[in-house]
């Protein structure tokens, strides 16, 4: 056994290059419940995180009682994170959502279902008559199901004519889609997770990935511990557990990453590493790059980034020598000042290094939500359903000619509209219809002062479809009670394209609905139509609407069409594309450097990377890159608000191993809570101790927008830097769903509005803020957890974090039968689940 | 020789443009990205200018006669809200224009010349202007719908 708390990511089953990864099944199950009192095992994986690791649910009495890995799944072998182990106990907490609540003079009141879903309609109606469409606005996620989203983006494009529906999958995945639609045509991951297995250099541009996908971090664990062990560059202003393992630590100032892109390309080009061949035959715009990065030798950069010039030449060194090169980027690049122009850099290398779509030689441009992805795919974010371009015709004919509709009615003038613009049009009050599901943008989005007033806007309607009373749905004027994972059936896809099934469980509790259910009986409701006044949506449950999706998708590069339900039941997930040519899934993209990038083919034209200007079909075709990948430079610029004079610190925020966004689900398992309880601020030693700052003395963050408070952490982060988690907002405090006066604990208070001019994601990692100590520690420690980067600086007083007995997993290393007798299990298992 | 005309035309043209996006960024604020796109592209127009001057050195700047009113009139002041913003933005869109039509010309005249100094400096700022043009065009797409049909 194993206290996953104090060892997140378990124990080692080292493993040498191009080896199979060891098998290790991970299992928790509740206390007093013995593996064979489990009535039955239920497939599903896991919603946490973007990883995608598959899990079986142990159901006992109609109830989750625990989780185990799913021994034969490609992505995890077993594998479970803390979230995974710990997180479903939320599922069974007392304060679910279990009946609608409605607004009645000013107070949340429960309501039945016909009634809550009349006062959505009949607002509905009436604003279409007197606005139209563009008064609504739809804000999603990344966490509902493939078939929720699509039901919605086709009701929402196709119903309404709305083009104002995004996911908060912008403030998370916005620039991974975009860089890959820059570079290679089209969004798509072109690695596999099976990269790390062959690998010998793994570069990490601003990943956390010990704390954001711990699966994929035992993968790199286990390699690093086993025979020929890859190389390792990491670029973080924080002392991760990957930068602590790494050959390269570029501790960067945040804001300066497309100055090391740039740098690191610099020395590639100038030092003769880059394959000239595949270059010439498979890219286009080599030479402005060259012309570009040329202004930045290792000591310009080393400048502005604030490293030593000789680590960017080690690093540069080690990528030009690998062989067999792995890449993955997240939030520190896709936060940050210049993201999409930073990330598009990452593919830059690996088409120099002409290292793409070959085992071990993957670009793994990350997600942060379970199915961020699926919000992409399905267009219920600012893209067109199957990776669609907006600004070709026929793209959007064959949506008209799918859904039956007249293509005027699709809203195709300019890309869907991105979160923070729908948010702007609700402060104008151009926007008064506004549906939040499954997020809780009260926490989340930045400079939350502002975020509060326009939940409260006067001629606004906000509906919000939540398991939880969030501090988001307490501002509602309707809270639809949905069901959660393990409570409903439908498919997601993870950060590698591998698709999986989420099976129901047990039934939600009170009159809890599954989402698609919301969402069709919206759409029946409505009475939208067809051409031919048949209704819209010609699917009635999950599988039917996945069926439909999967038309939507042929001939995409995001083909499911050769995927079912059935042959994601039992086994390991299955990886699109998967269709008559790839019937058992695609592993890696572009062997053949056949990229995406065809005219009549692309997902966009092309965006200007300094001002997200957008290219025309001309434009385009002028460009003629023909399947070949798009070389994009951009020189770099300095941050919007650059630290000075009032505001000394770059401030981010960010995320620890043990919660998940703002904590809905995870302040409500135990072991997840007890682990990492409340709000801290992380500070280097030597601005600590120029502030007069201990360890535990409570600080205020401030920038102009606001502040927040909590302990100081007295950790390795970089000088002149400070760090806060982004999960800790107000529902389990007295005040509910804001500050209310008190003392302000979320991340957000402070952050500036502002967005990447390509991606339109949010620079939650670059912003100025000062620091003041306002009282003196009362003997106890920050909160902050003592295993992950927000380590202290040096152990002291601080008492390691432990999960103890109640934290204790059993983890079961490589034992084939086991996975023959899970599946036949499950074979069982599936039969029952069918009886019932 | 009319070259120092345009020459001249094209560093006023740049610089005004310059000062317009900085107002235009300050007018309509809480349009972030307005905001700081503006003042990126105002600080591009500045480098046009400063690249333009060597060659207005040596062809001998005049003043130009009567061009400069266009784009003068355009900016006494910016306007606000969601329609303002529109129509700064159309005004943006035909200073940078101006811009735009005078690099080209200028590059015809560096041709001629075989001056490949000044062609080299046509070269790396055309292609920023028409990026100018391209932005605001894009962003003046997105918000026309919402602007013309539903704001209030």
């Amino acid at each position: 056994m194993t206290d996953r708390i104090a060892n997140p990511w378990g124990e080692r089953t080292p493993f040498g290059q191009g080896e199979d990864w060891p098998v290790r099944v991970d299992q928790f199950l509740e206390d007093g419940v013995s593996e064979e009192e489990v009535d039955r095992w239920v497939q599903t994986a896991s919603i946490l995180h973007s990883n995608g690791d598959a899990l079986d649910i142990a159901v006992k009495d109609g109830r989750i009682v625990g989780v185990r890995g799913r021994g034969e799944d490609r992505v995890n072998k077993g594998r479970l994170g803390p979230k995974d182990l710990f997180g479903w106990q939320a599922n069974n907490s007392e304060d679910r959502l279990t009946r609608p609540l409605v607004r009645k003079d000013g107070e949340l009141v429960e309501a039945s279902w016909d009634e809550a879903m009349d006062l959505i309609v009949e607002r509905s109606k009436e604003l279409l008559e007197e606005k139209g469409p563009l008064a609504f606005g739809f804000y999603t996620t990344g966490q509902l199901f493939l078939e929720e989203y699509y039901t919605m983006g086709v009701f929402g494009k196709a119903g309404l004519g709305t083009p104002h529906m995004d996911g908060n999958t912008r403030l998370c995945t916005a620039t991974a889609a975009v860089a890959l639609e820059e570079t290679f045509g089209t969004d798509g991951q072109p690695g596999s997770y099976a990269d790390v297995d062959h690998a010998d250099t793994i570069c990490l541009y601003g990943h956390n990935v010990a704390e954001t996908q711990t699966v994929l971090w035992m993968r790199m664990l286990d390699r690093l511990e086993g025979p020929n062990p890859p190389k390792l560059i990491v670029v973080d202003p924080r002392p991760t557990a990957p930068a602590q393992r790494a050959d390269v630590h570029l501790k960067v100032k945040n804001g300066t990453n497309l100055a090391l892109m740039n740098a690191l390309l610099h020395e590639l080009i100038t030092n003769g590493w880059y394959d000239e061949e595949y270059v010439n035959a498979n890219t286009i715009g080599f030479e402005d790059l060259e012309q570009t990065v040329m202004e930045y030798p290792p000591e310009t950069a080393a400048e502005i980034c604030g490293v030593d010039a000789e680590e960017i030449r080690e690093a540069a060194r080690l990528i030009g020598n690998a062989e067999r090169l792995l890449s993955t980027a997240l939030q520190g690049f896709y936060q940050s000042h210049q993201a999409t122009a930073s990330s598009c850099q990452i593919n830059h290398i690996h088409l120099l290094r002409g290292m793409i779509g070959k085992p071990g030689c993957g670009i793994l441009q990350m997600n942060g939500q379970p199915t961020a992805q699926n919000t992409r795919e399905t267009g219920a974010n600012g893209d067109l359903p199957g990776f669609r371009n907006w600004d070709n015709e026929e793209h959007v004919q064959q949506l008209a000619d799918l859904w039956n509709v007249d293509r005027m009615t699709i809203p195709h003038w300019a890309p869907p509209t991105h979160a923070m613009q729908i948010w702007r049009y609700a402060e104008q009050g151009s926007i008064n219809f506004l549906w939040v599901s499954c997020t809780n943008p009260a926490v989340s989005l930045p400079d939350l002062p502002r975020i509060r007033q326009i939940l409260q806007n006067e001629g606004l309607f906000l509906v919000v479809q939540d398991i939880f009373l969030t501090e988001t749905a307490r501002y509602a004027d309707v809270v639809l009670p949905a069901a959660t994972w393990g409570e409903k059936t439908g498919t997601f896809t993870n950060t590698d394209r591998t698709v999986h099934i989420s099976e129901k469980a047990v039934d939600p509790p009170g009159e809890a609905k599954p989402d698609l259910e919301i969402l069709l009986d919206y759409a029946r409701r409505m009475d939208f139509r067809d051409k031919d006044d048949q209704p819209l949506i010609k699917w009635d449950d999950p599988e039917s609407t996945f069926e439909a999706w999967k038309e939507c998708s042929r001939g995409r590069p995001c083909d499911y069409t050769g995927i079912t339900y059935d042959r994601l039941r039992g086994g390991s997930g299955i990886q699109w594309p998967c269709n008559d040519e790839h019937p058992e899934g695609t592993e890696r993209l572009y062997r053949e450097a056949d990229f995406n990038t065809q005219t009549w083919n692309c997902e966009r034209y092309g965006i200007d990377l300094i001002t997200g200007g957008m290219n025309s079909e001309m434009e385009h075709k002028a460009m003629n890159p023909a399947g070949r990948a798009i070389i994009l430079p951009a020189g770099y610029l300095p941050p919007h608000e650059p630290p000075g004079g009032e505001y000394p610190f770059r401030y981010i925020n960010g995320r620890t191993v043990y919660h998940f966004h703002t904590r809905t689900k995870t302040a409500r398992a135990p072991q997840l809570q007890n682990a990492a309880p409340d709000a801290w601020v992380e500070i280097s030693p030597t601005d600590a101790e120029s502030l007069s700052i201990e360890e535990g003395d409570m600080v205020r963050v401030e920038s102009p927008r606001g502040y927040m408070e909590a302990k100081a952490r007295i950790s390795g982060i970089r000088e002149g830097v400070v760090f806060a988690p982004f999960h800790y907002g107000y529902f389990d405090t007295p005040e509910g769903d804001s500050p209310n006066g008190q003392s302000p604990r979320a991340a957000n208070e402070l952050t500036i509005t502002d967005w990447d001019p390509v991606s339109k994601q949010p620079l939650f990692k670059v912003g100025a803020a000062r620091v003041t100590k306002v009282a003196d520690n009362d003997g106890t420690p920050a909160p902050a957890p003592t295993t992950t980067a927000s380590a202290p600086a040096s152990g002291g007083s601080v008492s390691e974090t432990v999960g103890g007995d109640e934290a204790e997993v059993k983890e079961t290393v490589g034992k084939q039968e086991e996975g023959e007798k899970g599946l036949i299990d499950r074979a069982k298992d599936a039969l029952t689940g069918r009886e019932e | 020789m009319h070259l120092a005309n345009y020459l001249g035309y094209l560093h006023q043209s740049e610089s005004d443009l310059a000062e317009a996006f900085r107002k235009v960024g300050e007018a309509h604020a809480q349009e972030v990205d307005v905001y700081h796109i503006t003042h990126t592209l105002a600080k591009q127009c500045e480098t046009h200018a400063e690249k333009l001057k060597p060659f207005a050195d040596r062809y001998g700047e005049e003043k130009p006669e009567e061009p400069e009113q266009l784009y003068h009139e355009l900016f006494d002041q910016t306007r606000s809200g969601s329609l303002g913003l529109l129509r700064d933005m159309q005004d943006l869109y035909l200073m940078a224009s101006a811009c735009d039509i005078s690099w080209t010309m200028i590059g015809q005249a560096a041709q001629g010349l075989r001056d490949r100094e000044l062609l080299e400096v046509v070269n790396s700022c055309e292609n920023e202007t028409a990026n100018q043009m391209k932005w605001i065009r894009t962003r003046m797409k997105e918000a026309a719908p919402q602007t013309l049909i539903v704001a209030s």
